[in-house]
């Protein structure tokens, strides 16, 4: 791909001056991946630019549709590797949807626990390397200190660190493991002195405050013209938010708030984040509090869900929906179903076309960072080089989202 | 919940028709979420409606995506989500496209967000969005030859790449 005029000539305060393309990426550690910007420049200052991608593309749409429905979870979760679990839940609830079936309260409660603990982590990866882009290199081993007791957590209740494929359609894929609610509590304890750790590191810090204010802004109308959503949204003043607007997983019953600020620039959208973190807690303690001791993770459907263990031990039923399930898979009506979630980055969501087989007809993915990473080159163009890269990392995008 | 977003949805759709009684051909309820099957040449109008409509507010365009139903014909259907956030309701615009004339009207000058998620349409299904202002290859190489989400691609790709067996015996021999 090429800039069509290869450099052009621009009006400047001493006269006429010659253009130049730079490239920027694939290869550029604070583009976080595989990303492509051509930027033409006039000296310092970004005159066009011009996002390249798919470098990362794997075709996971494509290979969905190879797969059953339940075979088709593992790679939902390499698409955001930053939110293994969100992508699973906005998957199985477009399924589930798809389907006609309803999902316990225990089993939702936990998944919203696990799903603001992801966001937490998210939100953690993204201020780690936010910070380091722009010269503070210590914020990046606080927040992955964090993040490791999170991993950890996940490792515990899931089995797995980060590529979790926990949540299944209809429910989750095993109880959690006893005593998970207490390392919960041990981290919601913690962190609230650790976001203010981060907060007293960057906050006031005249350097990042120089970095970000003021740098990479958009208005609320632009921003909703370009489809964006998530904090970047936020940060420009428009409250929306999928767990309030349209609620899923009983978020209808948490209390919390979705913080928005109207400067709509880079530091808006950090304080955002650090925001979101204290609500995300705020969810988690309610969460605790709401799962109930016992009680099934899993809904009765024969024929979808795969039954329990005991019971294939003792019904020839169970056997035989265990062997279908796991052979040919299960077939929902022909329909399609969108669902989506408010993953860290914004509004995730999940198209599922069937058309009565058991593989999906299309399942197709809304990738926030893709849509966002749309408003790049209006973030950038006629700003300064340096702030660049302080637009890509507060749009805060994942290669394997935006590429999939 | 859903019996809400029902009725929600039908004041949508009697809007629209009360507006044009061409620009509704068909209206699927499926769960809860409303489709309104859209003519061809009257997509852009009815968009710009569902955006500037006082009634409607469709301000946000939150997804556009395409079904590939080989071999159906109408083999292609287009899907655009669009979201109110003033009024919290969901829509989905869909328009059949023949595999002859794979070409629908551009909704970028309606929600300029369109741009990429029409490129990737255009991309991976081969659809041409008349009146869009960049329309390339975006996720593919620039010298990809297909569509590769369409159902008669292979899912493994055309390869000519002999595999790894046939390429051992023939250094042996």
């Amino acid at each position: 791909m090429t800039i069509q005029s290869e450099t052009s000539t621009v009006e400047t305060a001493t006269g006429k001056a010659k253009t130049m393309v730079l490239n920027m990426g694939p290869q550029h550690p604070s583009t976080h991946g595989v990303l492509r910007i051509l930027l033409e420049l006039d000296g310092e200052n970004v005159v066009k630019a011009i996002p390249d991608m798919g470098y990362l593309h794997t075709g996971i749409e494509k290979s969905c549709e190879d797969k059953t429905y339940s075979q088709a979870i593992t790679l939902t979760d390499r698409i955001d590797y930053l939110n293994p679990l969100g992508n699973n839940l906005a998957y199985c609830m477009a399924v589930e949807k798809l389907l006609g079936i309803e999902v316990p309260k225990r089993a939702q409660y936990i998944r919203v626990l696990m799903v603001e603990l992801q966001r937490i982590s998210s939100h953690l990866v993204w201020l780690g390397t936010h910070a380091i882009d722009l010269g503070a290199m210590s914020v990046f081993l606080y927040c992955f200190r964090e993040r490791e007791e999170i991993l950890k957590i996940f490792e515990f209740v899931t089995g797995q660190r980060m590529m979790t494929s926990y949540i299944r359609i209809g429910g989750l894929a095993l109880e959690p493991a006893t005593g998970y609610l207490q390392r919960v509590e041990k981290f919601v304890k913690m962190m609230p002195g650790r976001i203010d750790e981060y907060e007293e590191l960057l906050t006031g810090n005249r350097i990042w405050i120089g970095r970000t204010k003021g740098v990479g802004y958009i208005s609320a109308e632009d921003a909703i013209a370009l489809s964006m959503t998530g904090p970047t949204l936020r940060a420009a003043g428009v409250a929306y938010d999928n767990r309030k607007a349209f609620p899923y997983s009983s978020y209808e019953e948490f209390d919390f708030d979705v913080p928005t600020r109207t400067d709509s620039d880079c530091f808006g959208r950090y304080m955002v984040r650090v925001a979101e973190m204290r609500e995300s807690l705020k969810i988690i303690r309610q969460a605790m509090k709401k799962i109930p001791p016992e009680g099934p993770v899993r809904t009765e459907a024969p024929g979808i869900v795969p039954p329990d263990r005991e019971k294939m031990k003792t019904e020839m039923e169970a056997l035989i929906y265990h062997f279908k399930i796991f052979t040919e898979g299960f077939s929902p009506p022909p329909g399609e179903a969108f669902a989506a979630v408010e993953s860290p980055r914004g509004e995730l969501g999940v198209f599922v076309a069937s058309d009565g087989s058991p593989k999906p007809l299309r399942v197709h993915f809304r990738a926030p960072s893709f849509i966002n990473l749309q408003a790049l080159p209006k973030l950038i163009e006629g700003k300064l080089i340096a702030d660049v890269i302080a637009c890509i990392g507060t749009i805060d995008i994942v290669l394997g989202e935006v590429d999939r | 919940m859903a019996e809400n977003s029902s009725q929600n949805t039908n004041v949508v759709v009697e809007r629209l028709r009360a507006w044009s009684p061409t620009a509704v051909s068909e209206v699927i309820e499926f769960r809860g979420e409303t489709t309104v099957v859209v003519p061809r040449n009257v997509l852009r109008d009815v968009a710009e409606r569902c955006r500037g409509d006082k009634e409607l507010q469709f301000n946000l365009l939150s997804d556009s995506t395409c079904v590939d139903r080989y071999p159906l014909e109408p083999r292609f259907e287009v899907n655009y989500h669009l979201v109110s956030i003033p009024r919290r309701d969901r829509l989905r615009l869909q328009v059949r496209l023949s595999s002859s004339d794979p070409v629908v009207d551009s909704l970028v000058p309606v929600w300029p967000g369109a741009n990429w998620l029409e490129r990737e349409i255009f991309d991976l299904f081969g659809i041409r969005f008349s009146g869009h202002p960049d329309l390339r290859r975006i996720l593919m190489p620039d010298d990809w030859e297909g569509y590769p989400l369409r159902k008669d691609f292979p899912v493994e790709g055309y390869r000519d790449i002999p595999s790894i067996a046939t390429r051992y015996t023939r250094n042996r021999t």
